[in-house]
């Protein structure tokens, strides 16, 4: 069953919640193909009901020890964008489309989802572009991560620190 | 006025002192070598969550001298503190003690919280960071941008000041960070010792700052 996750991370986002699970963008989803819509929303305030959807099977949580498994089975991962929340779905090797929260008082994290997205190693939008987006993107354009170098860092730490 | 003159300029004096005692630290770190000791005793600041998995990236890729590991996380993040029993336990090894504590300090700021009401919640943290560094002495300070980390660090520096410990502060940008640092970053650029970047774009305007390309 080809699947959409969405994943806040530990932040609330109603407004992405709500749009994803609006009737335009389930009907959005449903034309491409996707049978499954499998919600994490954090610490948000609004909960769709399961049956709220009719276009498309619907699973809400708040949180899991790990989302690595909701990870592996989807064929497309819609986040915030958080760095985590980012790097684990582009480590994972899906496709990424990730919403931005406008309403952030510091909208830092505008900088990375360009980065990558000039990159080309995902796709972004924000709650009022995202219907359209999900209408017209293009996935194939996505080029493959290839996930930071740790242990660099430990060699450097290990050399500065004089750790045997 | 004899009296509030000597006073004033004790507290010149003390604050100047202070000051030359903060240059100095800061200015030693590189000098100080805790590993050839045998262990690191380390304070990871994990603050929540994007920040805790790229920090848990980062302490995945740390040997077993960088023991004991204290992770000081915001009180109201269930989630991080899940991910690092996980990741404890994935490392440690069958017979041995777990080297790991979590403690928790009041959050320094909510992502909604404006910048006043966020100074007052900081210094609020610093009631809690004091004691819990002064109590561990860790070795170095790991931390990557939540505001949990300035008070932490500046607990960690003053132990510096005060001659009682010298405490590396070791930043990692968060790789969000493209163009600008972070508030965080900002604040604590001129006081760390090993200041780590992942964009050379920041690299570029930051010239104390170490770039070994993206790191997490």
């Amino acid at each position: 069953m080809r699947t959409v996750f969405v994943t806040v991370g530990t932040t609330c986002f109603d407004e992405l919640i709500g749009t994803i699970t609006s009737s335009e963008s389930a009907q959005a989803l449903k034309a491409r193909g996707y049978e499954r819509l499998v919600l994490q929303i954090g610490r948000g305030s609004f909960v769709p009901e399961a049956d709220s959807c009719p276009q498309i099977k619907l699973e809400v949580f708040r949180f899991k020890d790990s989302i690595a498994e909701d990870m592996k089975q989807a064929d497309l991962v819609i986040s915030h964008a958080g760095a985590g929340s980012c790097l684990e779905a582009l480590g994972a090797g899906k496709p990424l489309l990730v919403v931005v929260n406008d309403k952030l008082m510091d909208n830092h994290q505008l900088e990375l989802a360009q980065q990558l997205h000039v990159d080309s190693h995902l796709l972004y939008c924000t709650c009022s572009t995202l219907t359209e987006t999900l209408r017209s993107m293009d996935l194939s354009v996505l080029q493959p991560y290839q996930p930071g170098q740790t242990k660099i860092f430990a060699n450097f730490l290990d050399k500065a620190l004089g750790v045997q | 006025m004899e009296v509030l003159c000597g006073l004033t300029l004790s507290v010149l004096f003390t604050i100047l002192f202070l000051i030359i005692r903060l240059y100095i630290t800061v200015k030693n770190g590189p000098k100080h070598q805790p590993g050839t000791t045998g262990s690191v005793s380390v304070l990871v600041v994990a603050g929540s969550g994007g920040h805790t998995s790229e920090i848990l990236r980062l302490m995945e890729s740390l040997s077993a001298a960088y023991t004991p590991r204290h992770y000081v996380i915001a009180d109201t993040d269930r989630m991080s503190e899940e991910k690092i029993c996980t990741f404890e336990r994935s490392r440690q090894h069958s017979n041995s003690e777990p080297q790991f504590t979590i403690c928790q300090i009041p959050r320094s700021r909510e992502v909604h919280q404006s910048w006043s009401s966020s100074v007052i919640s900081t210094v609020n943290a610093l009631r809690y960071s004091l004691p819990l560094v002064f109590r561990l002495r860790p070795d170095m300070v790991l931390c990557n941008g939540p505001g949990t980390c300035v008070p932490l660090c500046a607990a960690g520096l003053l132990l510096g000041i005060l001659g009682m410990k010298k405490v590396l502060i070791v930043y990692v940008e968060s790789i969000c960070r493209v163009q600008t640092l972070s508030l965080t970053g900002k604040i604590l650029y001129p006081v760390s010792d090993y200041f780590f970047v992942q964009w050379s774009s920041l690299r570029d305007k930051y010239p104390k700052s170490i770039f070994l390309g993206r790191i997490v």
